[in-house]
């Protein structure tokens, strides 16, 4: 007699090893899954809500310094590290992850206007208001041991900057000219002037390395090329730029940090008008630094907040602010493009996610395909009205928020009266002027 | 730089040239300064002037006229030169090069800025080692000896003179590794790749092509291929005609065998079997014609008809059937059994026919009776409506008429009898009994009760078609037809063509139950009178601001005159047409929806050009539960993607640029050689350029540049 019985096949569901992943049988056919639409909307509706509760950007405040931190700057082949210079003259070294400070220096007296990072990592460079450079190397001392520079050289003016060469032996440092030294010799190998008295920042292109950019005290930015013998350009704008920073990933292109509250992204090929103009700072922008992919950068300002903007786009992705953090004078994205370190006047560094909601640390295969369908999902319906509303929020202070209302007040105002003028003169004597245009003085040859 | 560097060696070797044979002046007295070109400067501190070299010109014979006169002209000339620039012209244009060349030189990244702007993914660090397994000699590399032990294998080595630490590649090798950057080694990687694979697909293609069994896709290929040799023999014997005469052999030989064997005579085992159902299926029976015709063809002489050609043809002739010769029968679109399989819908024509057939042969006479009723209502119905043409009274007596079935069909069901259902569904029935009760033999039957009809009109499908959608408005008009409301085709089902059976009565019962069950519920007229209701509200209402007895006598019964009607009876203009307008079975609401409209995208966001793409965009999903695991890991990766605990350097020139660096690469490669040649070699570069050097260089060193 035969008996039926229900069978299946053993090779549908047994798996060959341990090891194999589970056969999940699936069935893709449309009509099982309906509303397709609905439900992503949903789905990235719930993401994006995640996204703002999961966003806490501020990870660690390392203090120890007795005044303002006036430049940080990351360790060239160690993610872990970095110095930090206060105005009161003093360097420090810092251990991230322990979140501690390994060694002080007394480097300077008065400020310390700059430090940089050789690009071996074997030691450092620090400038100060005592009108020395100092290279210091990047070990501790033995125990007992005096704290002292490997080289001092002595200059005849202040120095209010310095950055070191990519690849050589050279570093540049700015102050009444902007010279260019050879770390074997004790007086730069050459040095540029162009009418002006006085540097705040000056900067190697990461890429192009031989090419140079400063930002001088009559407003402007100057070009230098260190093959040649005299500077390439300058580009004066209606208020003076603090610091500027180079895209590492594109050779052309740099950002300098305005006074007058903006930043703005120029190719330098084509000075004349900024690329882009970045608005929403509400007082002056006193640094300004790429993420290492050069996708985006971030700004410290004088408004006690932080902000991150999308290289391309004129508004603010981010802004970071606590309640104790005062005027933000320096900013340094991570080398790994994970954090934001930020000195600020109350002898602060505070360490911040670049990417405010994201997990730190490993992540499994599940978790990171999760999260990256929710991205997908934000900015597959980014332009829907309540996902746009929950992912724009942020919160500000108080006194942030109605400086804020008041400048769109000016501005508008601005625009008013500048249309009423137009209005009631000759035609075509008032010209219309884009936002871009209207920050360029001129581009001196 | 180069060019001034070569016109002066060219200027050099001029001078060199021009006097081989002339012999030099001798120097008499001894003098403190001896200038190689023959000019003494007497004194010691004495310059040379500019007249005491072109005193010289003027004795050497060699130089021409022209140049001598133009020395002398500017001899005589007494004009001074200009001023140089001042210091700030000069810095600027020294700095308008400077910047030119700057730019030109940072144009370079262009392209690469804009690949990366544009890339779907990029990973950083953008340098990455490959993961690969290293050659020993790179682990190595680092490797210093340590222990004892070590120390004596090394030191045994270096006796033996064996090579210790083997270089991984000779300068050479590099060199070549170098030149190629790593886009070209890409691109050309990527290429060979493309290159393979389409060979592959090739290969794979010939191989299933060849694997088919399908006798008939064989033959569709060899005819092409014949058809393509036919035309390609033609040119042939234009242009080559030893090969045509050598391909004229091979034909002749072919067309010996056909005439040597029965092949293609219709005398085989599948031509007696196609010649049996050649009488019903034309298919078999083109086939064996086009047997024939291949026989023919191949035994056709190429050059000169013969006698023995048309015997064969004869030949061939007789072999086939009669009935091969028969006319062909035409073909009813209408009648399912010439098709050789089940229609779906069958035109109205063929229904009529099909029912009187069916009345005559199993119906009594009082359904005779009432089936004749129905059909001279509907003809007088379809004369009133004629009188009525307009849509809307259609639509109501539509309705009406509906109301008025579905109570003769419950009166009916009170009677109790069988066969009342509804008009269609009697219809469908009956064609499809036909269908189920047949058999051959009865077939056979009704091709000859199709076939005269079809005989009489050649054109029968065409007409029988129009008629069939000519006839159904004035038909369909009269009851609610399914097919108008509901536009939406069913499905058809093909079923394998079987006889299966049914007992009719069993069905037939069922459907007067279903019936009976929902005898009171009209679904379509609520619906149709629904959407009546709604198409009326959305209308534009005429407002009515005649004032009765304004300015005229008013009172019961006045109606306001025609002026004052036209004046103040306010006609708004038409809505939009609706959206359900062409669709009968739908209603779609048009109202905003608040609740709705916050969840919606009020404007066209910026990238989208139209609505439909942006829709387009919202409407494919990426989840894994619409999507397969590769498209949601594919559609959904992430645009930049950064290593944990990475250090991410910014880009390096060498690395993407190679152009810039090649120079630069050859000094160094320079360097591994002997300081004489070096030397040699610097002094070229000096005056030369680094191209010419370098195949200057690989002949010296025998070196492939």
């Amino acid at each position: 007699m035969k008996v039926k019985v229900l069978c299946r096949n053993p090779d549908d569901y047994v798996r060959e090893t341990t090891r194999d992943i589970q056969r999940v049988p699936r069935n893709y056919d449309p009509t099982l899954h309906p509303f397709e639409v609905p439900r992503e909307y949903t789905r990235a509706l719930n993401a994006t809500k995640l996204e703002r509760v999961f966003a806490k950007p501020f990870v660690a405040s390392l203090d120890g310094h007795r005044d303002g931190i006036s430049c940080i700057t990351k360790h060239a082949k160690s993610l872990s590290t970095i110095i930090s210079g206060a105005c009161d003259g003093e360097v420090k070294v810092w251990n991230l992850p322990r979140q501690e400070c390994l060694r002080t220096v007394q480097a300077h007296e008065g400020f310390v206007r700059g430090i940089c990072s050789r690009f071996c990592g074997t030691s450092f460079f620090t400038v100060g208001d005592d009108k020395t450079i100092k290279q210091w190397n990047w070990e501790a001392p033995g125990y007992g041991v005096r704290e002292e520079p490997i080289n001092t050289i002595l200059g005849k003016a202040v120095f209010t900057g310095i950055d070191h060469h990519q690849r050589e032996g050279t570093f540049v440092t700015c102050g009444q000219t902007v010279d260019i030294w050879d770390e074997q010799r004790s007086s730069p190998i050459r040095s540029f002037s162009w009418g002006v008295d006085s540097f705040s920042c000056v900067r190697y292109n990461p890429v192009e390395t031989e090419l140079l950019a400063s930002c001088a005290s009559d407003r402007s930015v100057v070009l230098y090329d260190t093959r040649e013998s005299a500077p390439l350009r300058k580009v004066i704008m209606q208020l003076r730029s603090n610091t500027l920073c180079w895209n590492p990933m594109e050779a052309y292109y740099f950002t300098c940090a305005n006074e007058d509250y903006n930043l703005y992204t120029y190719d330098i090929r084509h000075l004349d008008v900024p690329v882009t103009v970045h608005m929403d700072h509400v007082s002056a922008v006193l640094d300004v630094d790429y993420s290492p992919t050069g996708r985006e950068f971030v700004s410290a300002s004088f408004d006690k907040t932080i902000r991150i903007f999308p290289k391309d786009k004129g508004h603010s992705r981010e802004v970071y602010h606590t309640k104790r953090m005062q005027h933000v004078i320096c900013v340094r994205w991570s080398a790994d493009n994970k954090y934001v370190l930020s000195g600020s006047d109350e002898m602060n560094i505070r360490l911040w996610k670049a990417n405010a909601s994201e997990k730190l640390g490993l992540l499994s295969a599940r978790e990171k395909a999760a999260t990256h369908y929710n991205k997908k999902l934000i900015e597959k319906f980014q332009h829907h009205p309540q996902v746009r509303r929950i992912a724009r929020h942020r919160h500000l202070p108080g006194d942030i928020l109605k400086q804020k209302r008041e400048l769109r007040e000016m501005r508008e105002a601005r625009r008013r009266k500048e249309q009423n003028v137009r209005k009631h003169s000759k035609p075509g004597s008032v010209p219309l002027l884009t936002e871009k245009e209207k920050h360029v003085v001129a581009v001196v040859e | 730089m180069q060019n001034e560097n070569l016109v002066q060696i060219s200027f050099f070797n001029q001078l060199m040239l021009v006097h081989p044979r002339k012999k030099q002046n001798e120097r008499s007295e001894a003098s403190v300064q001896v200038s190689e070109y023959f000019v003494n400067a007497e004194g010691t501190g004495d310059k040379v002037n500019l007249s005491d070299l072109l005193g010289t010109v003027e004795k050497t014979s060699g130089a021409s006229n022209k140049t001598k006169k133009q020395l002398r002209n500017l001899q005589s000339s007494k004009e001074t030169l200009e001023l140089p620039l001042n210091k700030q012209q000069t810095e600027k244009i020294q700095r308008g090069i400077a910047y030119e060349k700057t730019t030109a030189e940072v144009s370079c990244w262009k392209n690469i800025i804009l690949q990366n702007q544009k890339a779907e993914q990029m990973v950083f660090p953008l340098n990455q080692e490959s993961s690969g397994p290293k050659r020993v000699e790179q682990v190595v590399a680092g490797w210093k000896v340590q222990t004892p032990l070590e120390q004596e294998i090394f030191r045994l080595l270096h006796g033996s003179r064996q090579p210790v630490n083997d270089p991984v590649l000779t300068p050479v090798e590099e060199q070549s590794l170098k030149a190629m950057s790593l886009e070209e080694a890409k691109i050309r990687r990527a290429e060979l790749q493309k290159a393979r694979a389409l060979q592959s697909y090739y290969e794979a293609k010939a191989k299933r092509e060849k694997k088919i069994k399908s006798k008939k896709y064989h033959k569709v290929q060899n005819k092409a291929k014949r058809k393509d040799f036919l035309k390609q023999f033609d040119e042939m014997v234009k242009t080559n005609p030893e090969g045509a005469l050598e391909e004229l052999k091979k034909m002749e030989l072919s067309r010996m065998e056909e005439r040597m064997s029965l092949k293609h005579q219709n005398s085989g085992k599948w031509a007696k079997s196609k010649a049996i159902m050649a009488k019903y299926d034309d298919s078999a029976r083109k086939a064996m014609q086009e047997q024939l015709q291949m026989n023919k063809d191949l035994t056709q002489k190429m050059v000169v008809p013969s006698d023995d050609e048309h015997e064969s043809i004869e030949e061939g002739l007789e072999t086939v059937p009669d009935f091969v010769n028969d006319p062909e029968t035409v073909i009813d679109p209408v009648n399912p059994w010439m098709r050789g399989q089940l229609t779906h819908e069958e035109p109205e024509i063929s229904c009529v026919t099909a029912e009187e057939v069916q009345t005559a042969e199993e119906e009594n006479e009082e359904e005779e009776i009432i089936g004749e009723f129905e059909r001279k209502r509907k003809l007088r119905q379809a004369d009133e409506e004629d009188l009525i043409p307009t849509e809307e009274e259609r639509k109501k007596i539509r309705t009406i008429l509906s109301l008025f079935v579905s109570t003769r069909e419950g009166s009916n069901q009170t009677r109790g009898g069988l066969n009342t259902a509804g008009e269609e569904d009697e219809e469908g029935l009956l064609s499809e009994g036909q269908i189920r009760v047949r058999s051959i033999e009865d077939l056979e039957v009704l091709d000859e009760v199709v076939e005269p009809r079809a005989i009489e009109e050649p054109s029968a499908p065409q007409t029988a078609a129009a008629e069939a959608t000519s006839e159904p408005p004035h038909k369909k008009k009269r009851e609610i037809n399914l097919k108008e409301v509901l536009t939406k085709e069913a499905k058809a089902v093909r079923l394998p063509f079987l006889p299966t059976v049914v007992d009719e009565e069993e069905r037939d019962e069922q459907i007067s139950i279903i019936k009976e069950a929902f005898a009171g519920d009209d679904v379509i007229s609520d619906f149709i009178k629904d959407k009546s209701r709604q198409e009326a509200a959305g209308r534009p209402a005429v407002v009515d601001l005649t004032l009765p007895g304004w300015g005229e006598w008013g009172g019961v019964g006045l109606k306001p005159p025609r002026w004052k009607r036209k004046r103040f009876r306010i006609k708004t203009a038409p809505p939009p047409p609706r959206q359900d307008q062409k669709l009968p079975d739908v209603i779609i609401s048009e109202k905003r929806t608040a609740s709705v409209a916050s969840h919606q995208v009020s404007q066209l966001p910026f990238p989208f050009q139209n609505t439909a793409q942006f829709e387009s965009s919202i409407r494919t999903p990426i989840g894994s539960t619409w999507n397969t695991q590769t498209v949601v890991k594919n559609m959904t990766k992430p645009k930049v993607v950064t290593k944990l605990g990475a250090i991410i350097e910014p880009m390096v020139k060498e690395d993407f640029i190679k152009s810039k660096t090649t120079a630069a690469g050859d000094l160094v490669f320079l360097s591994n050689y002997p300081k004489k040649i070096n030397f040699i070699i610097f002094f070229l570069l000096q005056t030369l350029s680094s191209i010419f050097v370098v195949s200057l260089l690989g002949c010296l060193l025998n070196v492939p540049t």
